[in-house]
């Protein structure tokens, strides 16, 4: 072997388009475990279908009857999200099993940027979440929601807002997060408290006054809105059920419109991302 | 090459809480040059380390590499710098192939070079075959070489290698240092590494004892066993401490207990035995005469075996955040 088989290297200049690669890579590398790990893709879509035809089938019954709406209807959009925030929760924290595994290491000695890496962790993600949605999604026809394109279309671009707000919350989680062991408690403390009070799987209708000032500062509830808004915008329903059932996020009374709330999501998300940015670049 | 060293530190000082771990070290290693830094467990090395690769800042002093501080420009360091960890941090979901991919993308790595680069790299540790693997079903020597060639994928002007050869067999070990050996051949880059195996040092240019954060010595491995100028001598008798008293008192020597064996050094070995067996009155079980060792380089600067010295040390290293073992908790 001589020297002359040695290819030579020119090191990278730090410019952004050697961040992006970093972005890309670390994107494509959430992507790749996701697949590989197909136990995880099947598990985690158990949750989802229980609550959707096991609970939503049993709730269906204490709908006043008559309206010939099917209570799972209303149930889909919330479920849905609920596939997204605990896959994307899932993602995000495995920045700690990183840790634990001591593959964060190698990220972390890279000349690569902090912020790239967690945009890419980020993106990664959000793609994984959303792709698990698809899944749920597809499962419309079932619950009587129409496969219109638009609806999907809809559906689509919300679902990746929320997995993008959701999988930044989770960085920002497990930016504080050192041992594998606290994330039970990031699901007890977080992730089910946030599920229930987005209203995902009952209308936050006439709730006490403490429970419904918790679920106005739930990011999640402000994406369940705009979904179920677009899932009754297709479906036949009656109006006095659909008021009574989607009665969205309000300010003082005032509903929030589909878009202002989707705004809202997008904004938190960047914030949370920010922060997130900020506390990993400050490990040593 | 250039003439100007690839690690300068001077006056480097780490303090974590109320523990020093590193206390003024100095040193410089020259481009080219294969360099290790030997100690027990929580002597320091570590955490040296961890300085210049700019995992962990200095509380005093300064250090730089590959002509960076350390410091004030961490990204320029890093980009010339290869590292293999004590602990692993391969992915292993990834295959192989995929593991030095992403390392190639995250040190951008030109794309027109990375195919040529991967195949020699894992060609050099003997990983070609085996590229698309999951890592999950590697050995533990196979992950170390899957390391090594990460380390080197992205041409760094220095390797820093953290007890790279640590919990793996000696027929592995051995294979590992050869890799080491070829790499010195066909990089010319320069080689920083730490170890608590002393026969494993050997194999560097020079060597720089650490003990409690302060550097003791520092040469080639030729010139500190010469400066112990004594050759090593066990007894088993059956009667240790009569033969202590009287090596004491009759020959004027310095015996310690290790092990289940008096030791003493003593200039010409072979010429001193005679001597002993006529008049030590305690019977003698065994006798063994042994040049010098690295081993006796560090009993002869601080006293202590290094075994000795890692059994008082390993609560320092509960101090030490990168030295946190793995927990044993599976995905």
């Amino acid at each position: 072997m001589s020297l002359a088989q040695v290819a030579p290297v020119r090191v990278a200049q730090g410019t952004l388009a050697d961040d992006w690669r970093a972005v890309k890579v670390v994107w494509k590398r959430e992507l790749l475990r996701f697949r590989r790990n197909k136990p995880r893709i099947v598990t985690s879509l158990a949750q989802p279908i229980l609550f959707l035809f096991v609970l939503g089938t049993g709730l269906s019954h204490l709908i006043p009857g008559g309206s010939g709406f099917d209570f799972r209807t209303f149930m889909f959009p919330g479920v849905i999200s609920m596939t997204i925030l605990f896959t994307a929760i899932f993602s995000a924290v495995s920045i700690v099993w990183d840790r634990e595994f001591g593959f964060l290491r190698e990220m972390l000695v890279a000349p690569s940027r902090r912020w790239a890496i967690m945009v890419g962790k980020a993106a990664g993600g959000s793609t994984v979440a959303t792709m698990q949605g698809v899944i749920i999604l597809a499962l419309a026809g079932v619950v009587h929601v129409p496969y219109s394109p638009v609806l999907m279309l809809t559906l689509l671009g919300e679902m990746a807002l929320a997995a993008f707000m959701l999988t930044s919350l989770g960085l920002m989680l497990a930016s504080r997060i050192k041992q594998v062991e606290s994330f039970q408690v990031v699901m007890q403390l977080f992730v089910l408290p946030m599920f229930f009070l987005a209203g995902a799987i009952f209308p936050l209708t006439g709730l006490p006054l403490w429970l419904a000032a918790l679920t106005k500062i739930d990011p999640l509830a402000y994406v369940i809105t705009p979904m179920r808004n677009a899932v009754f915008a297709h479906v036949a329903i009656p109006p006095d059920v659909a008021a009574q059932l989607n009665t969205g996020v309000t300010w003082n009374g005032w509903r929030l419109p589909g878009g202002l709330a989707l705004a809202i999501v997008g904004v938190v998300a960047l914030v949370l991302l920010g922060i997130a940015i900020v506390r990993f670049s400050k490990t040593e | 090459m250039s003439g100007a060293p690839a690690v300068v530190v001077d006056d480097l000082r780490k303090s974590f809480d109320d523990l020093v771990a590193v206390d003024g070290v100095t040193f410089e290693v020259a481009a080219g040059e294969s360099f290790g830094f030997l100690g027990p467990n929580g002597a320091g090395k570590s955490t040296t380390i961890n300085i210049l690769c700019t995992l962990l800042r200095p509380t005093g002093g300064s250090a730089s590499v590959a002509g960076f501080d350390v410091v004030s420009r961490p990204a320029d360091v890093r980009r010339h710098i290869g590292l293999v960890f004590q602990d692993p941090t391969l992915d292993e979901y990834l295959t192989a192939e995929e593991n030095l991919r992403f390392h190639a993308e995250l040190y951008g790595v030109p794309r027109d070079s990375t195919e040529e680069r991967l195949k020699d790299v894992l060609e050099m540790v003997e990983l070609w075959d085996r590229r698309t693997s999951i890592v999950s079903t590697f050995s533990g020597g196979m992950r170390r070489r899957l390391e090594i060639a990460r380390g080197l994928l992205h041409s760094p002007r220095v390797l820093f290698l953290d007890e790279p050869t640590v919990g793996l067999d000696p027929q592995t070990r051995s294979h590992i240092w050869s890799y080491i050996e070829e790499l010195r051949k066909r990089e010319s880059i320069t080689i920083f590494l730490t170890t608590h195996y002393m026969d494993e040092a050997e194999h560097c240019d020079r060597i720089a004892i650490i003990d409690h954060g302060t550097i003791v010595a520092i040469d080639s491995p030729e010139a500190l066993k010469a400066s112990v100028g004594q050759d090593r001598v066990e007894l088993k008798t059956a009667d240790d401490g009569a033969a202590m008293a009287q090596l004491q008192d009759v020959f004027d020597l310095e015996p310690t207990t290790s092990e289940g064996a008096v030791r003493f050094y003593v200039a010409n070995g072979d010429r001193f035995l005679p001597r002993l067996f006529a008049e030590l009155t305690v019977p003698i079980l065994s006798v063994s005469v042994a040049q010098p060792t690295l081993d006796d380089v560090f009993m002869s600067y601080t006293g202590r075996t290094i075994r000795d010295a890692e059994a008082t040390a390993s609560e320092r290293m509960a101090a030490n955040p990168f030295i946190r073992r793995r927990t044993g908790v599976r995905r």
